[in-house]
């Protein structure tokens, strides 16, 4: 079978050896309303410690599970507890960046969140929420580029990635870019260099490669001529100088740029913490530090655009309740979602707690699930990005969410 | 006829095929020039200008023959463009010292990998020292991993990667390398810390992350990744007894045994095995028997880890998971499942002989098969170590070569998650990774060849 693909790339190829080159994607991109409704996602590969980023101070067992890495109890010890959210959930002393947007009613956060399938595998666990089709490897694209294709037009520039490679999120037939930076999203040499390369991939028969070279002169064109000049974020906007805090800053380009981006993708790495986690320092507060101060940066950046914005976070699995011989967590199951935007009803933490006692956990020792991550996908995907409900099912396939959370506004 | 005249033929048989299968059958293996393409493309980092005719004049069979067997390959032009590495200090005086020698072993490793990967003779073990370090990775940027991954090349990967396959994983589960990386140097019985009383382990760095209890990211993915895959049939249980199996195999402490720990004596040392760096150290060790993938093992110190490896070695789960692997690798992104299975089966045959193995993949029907051309898309080490095979542009200054590998995301030992660089064409082609390879191939070819480089028939092997 033809993928659509395949028949747009050579469609284009077409038209480019015509010499229509300066494109259709332009037009497309200046007749739909460039300013859209974004969804920004973020991935915290290794797997985050969900019950220390998002601390139940209310629970008894917490406590007895982590004797060296548990954060204290609001109150407890001045600065250095837990933030306190609603009495029962408290927030890592190390995000108080995020404070005022739950006391705003802009966050709201689901826990005992995560995949009906119990791998422990970072690898499969990533797949598998990346997918959204956990338990079935054969799935070849990402959740985010169907629903990019079963909406509005094929052009890259409403999915984007800021990473070197493309992440199985947006993977699959329809168009997409994957960059660590605008500004290296460049051919260097000039129009002359460019010209060759053009040339030479317009003659090539490999659909993946032309694909991606045609998507990829097509993009630099539109993105160039919206974004020239030094980006320079709102004024009092301060993101972490780290690859995280440069990847948001880079979002907030492209959106501003009206370009007409959908869906863009994060990743923050160095999650895994299987030694010396930290409890309200440590390595874990670094890197929550980090990943706090770039959401709130990215938020305050984009300003009166978080009007129309969801910022997510998502992460493979939780860790293990207990903590294990090295002042670590080994692998787990249940987590918790952040959900940051104008959109959502924030100030309130969603799902159903299933507790810590040991016949609470799953398999005896983790977190449990009680809600399906592709509630809160699809919540997202038909509520915010607007999809019809059924053509959702494409982008979920198999998956009809029993368990709405309504926590974002319809 | 007689049983042991019957014996008797039957040996000889057997001796008989041995000896024929020692060497590439020349039967099978295509002899025409687009043939010989594909076979420097895929079992090379790229054919240079006058490759093919060579092959073409000693044999395919017999230049697939010389790359399973590298020791009969001169190759003192490649080794005499290898930077020096770094002297290691017999201790540290201090974790500045300790840091800088670290970073400076990596730069000079990564490159010596991309100056081989360029220059060696031995191309297919350049390739298979890639793919198995990639198999049985290590982040250098994780704490001390880096002040061991040269050795851990050299010695754990390099040796084995034509020979068995146990031997390769036993050299890898004893690397302070892979014990460091995957946290199992401080995995220990929980009820040890009792047992040797207050005194902490030799390792202070750890800081408060004393050795008191069980670890299981080694046991893990020592399941998942180095042997029997994520489908091998395994449970969480099974990765909890393998961790305690491996408790107590741990690393000598870098300032030489000087710190509190090296002068603890007592219960903590008696039994202790060295071997090198490796230190096995009976008191951190679960004495209670195991039962891993319905086998008991019996308490037996460090015997027990042995044990597991020998089962996980040999298992039918981990034949296949190895087969898939390279099938992978040198077929196609999505190889014939009769071939893995044959591939699998010759794992099995040869109680994991690698060469073997190889042998058996790649005088495959499949591997020179048409729809196996040109079907794999290279990965940027192979695209920028291709690039400068194919221009015979100089590279005595592989600093930018680095640089390159960095921008493209592929930069050598520094891949954070265990499972290592992927090997696919959806991993590393997509619009900003091509622009990516634009603008490297102008800077490595110059204008002139740039767009033949960066250009699309170039990507594929």
């Amino acid at each position: 079978m033809t993928s659509r693909r395949i028949f747009l790339k050579s469609g284009a190829m077409t038209m480019l050896s015509l010499g229509f080159a300066p494109s259709f994607l332009a037009r497309a991109a200046a007749a739909a309303p460039a300013r859209k409704r974004l969804l920004v996602a973020i991935f915290q590969r290794g797997a985050v410690d969900g019950l220390n980023m998002i601390v139940p101070v209310g629970e008894a067992d917490y406590y007895r599970l982590r004797p060296t890495i548990g954060v204290p109890r609001p109150g407890a010890g001045g600065g250095d507890a837990a933030i306190d959210l609603d009495g029962f959930f408290g927030l890592h002393p190390k995000m108080t960046a995020l404070k005022p947007l739950w006391d705003n009613h802009s966050l709201a956060i689901v826990h005992a969140c995560g995949s009906p399938d119990a791998t422990r595998s970072h690898f499969d666990a990533q797949d598998y929420m990346e997918t959204a089709t956990p338990g079935v490897k054969a799935t070849r694209d990402g959740w985010l580029n169907r629903y990019l294709r079963a909406s509005g037009e094929a052009t890259p520039l409403r999915g984007v990635a800021i990473a070197r490679q493309m992440p199985r999120t947006l993977q699959g037939p329809a168009p997409a870019l994957a960059f660590p930076a605008v500004d290296t999203f460049a051919v260097r040499g000039g129009a002359a260099a460019e010209r060759d390369f053009q040339q030479a991939f317009e003659h090539a028969s490999d659909p993946l490669l032309t694909g991606g070279a045609r998507e990829a002169f097509e993009a630099m064109r539109v993105l160039h001529s919206a974004t020239s000049g030094e980006y320079r974020p709102g004024s009092g906007v301060d993101y972490p100088r780290s690859p995280f805090g440069r990847a948001l800053q880079e979002i907030a380009r492209i959106a501003k740029a009206d370009v007409g981006l959908e869906v863009a993708f994060a990743e923050s790495a160095g999650w895994d913490h299987h030694v010396n986690e930290g409890s309200v320092d440590g390595q874990l507060a670094g890197r929550l530090d980090d990943l706090s101060r770039g959401i709130a940066a990215l938020a305050a950046d984009l300003g009166d655009r978080m009007a129309d914005t969801i910022i997510l976070t998502m992460s493979e699995f939780g860790r293990a309740a207990a903590e294990n011989g090295n002042a670590g967590t080994d692998h787990g199951h249940g987590n918790a979602m952040m959900i940051v935007g104008g959109p959502v009803k924030g100030g309130a933490v969603y799902g159903t707690w299933p507790g810590l006692r040991p016949e609470q956990r799953f398999e005896g020792r983790d977190l449990a699930v009680t809600t399906d991550f592709r509630d809160v996908f699809s919540e997202i995907v038909t509520k915010h990005l607007g999809l019809a409900s059924d053509s959702a099912s494409r982008v979920f396939p198999g998956f009809t969410s029993g368990n709405a959370l309504n926590v974002i506004r319809a | 006829m007689r049983p042991s005249r019957a014996l008797c033929s039957t040996a000889l048989v057997v001796i008989g095929l041995l000896f024929w299968s020692a060497r590439v059958p020349a039967a099978g293996v295509p002899k025409d020039e687009a043939a010989i393409r594909h076979a420097l493309s895929r079992l090379t980092f790229g054919p240079r200008p006058d490759d093919v005719e060579k092959v073409r004049r000693m044999g395919l069979s017999t230049w697939l023959d010389r790359q399973l067997t590298p020791s009969k390959i001169d190759d003192h032009a490649a080794e005499s463009r290898l930077r020096p590495s770094p002297t290691r200090p017999e201790r540290f005086d201090s974790m500045m010292e300790a840091r800088r020698y670290g970073r400076e072993s990596v730069e000079v490793l990564a490159a010596n990998k991309i100056t081989r990967a360029v220059y060696t003779e031995r191309q297919l073990e350049e390739l298979l020292v890639d793919f198995w370090f990639n198999h049985f990775n290590v982040f250098a940027g994780k704490g001390r991993t880096g002040l061991y991954v040269a050795e851990y090349e050299r010695d754990a990967i390099r040796p084995h990667v034509l020979g068995k396959f146990r031997d390769l994983l036993g050299a890898t589960a004893k690397s302070p390398a892979m014990l460091f990386y995957l946290d199992n140097w401080l995995s220990a019985d929980p009820e040890a810390a009792e047992r040797i009383g207050n005194r902490r382990g030799p390792n202070q760095q750890a800081g408060n992350a004393r050795r008191r209890g069980l670890n299981e990211n080694y046991g893990r993915e020592l399941l998942e990744l180095h042997t029997l895959g994520v489908d091998g049939g395994y449970t969480q249980k099974d990765v909890i007894e393998v961790a305690r199996a491996f408790t107590g195999w741990t690393i000598a402490p870098p300032d030489g045994g000087r710190g509190r720990a090296g002068r603890a004596g007592g219960r903590f040392q008696a039994g202790i095995v060295e071997d090198g760096e490796f230190r096995f150290v009976p008191a951190l060790h679960d004495r209670g028997d195991k039962m891993v993938l319905g086998q008991q093992i019996r308490a037996g110190g460090m015997e027990e880890g042995q044990q597991v490896l020998d089962i996980l070695a040999l298992h039918p789960a981990t034949a296949r998971h190895i087969a898939r692997e390279l099938a992978q690798r040198f077929v196609s992104d999505t190889p014939p499942d009769a071939l893995v299975a044959r591939v699998a089966k010759r794992f099995t045959d040869t109680r994991g002989d690698l060469r073997e193995v190889m042998k058996t993949l790649i005088t495959s029907p499949e591997f020179f098969a048409a729809d196996a051309r040109n079907a794999k898309v290279k990965t940027p080490i192979e695209f920028v170590a291709s690039a400068y095979r194919a221009t015979g542009r100089d590279l005595s200054e592989p600093r930018p070569v680095l640089r390159a590998l960095q921008q493209l995301g592929e930069m050598p030992y520094m891949c954070q998650p265990p499972t290592g660089y992927d090997d696919t064409a959806d991993t590393w082609i997509n619009a900003g990774a091509l622009v990516a390879r634009m603008n490297i191939a102008q800077q490595i070819a110059g204008p002139q060849q740039a767009a033949t480089i960066g250009g699309p028939e170039f990507q594929r092997r």
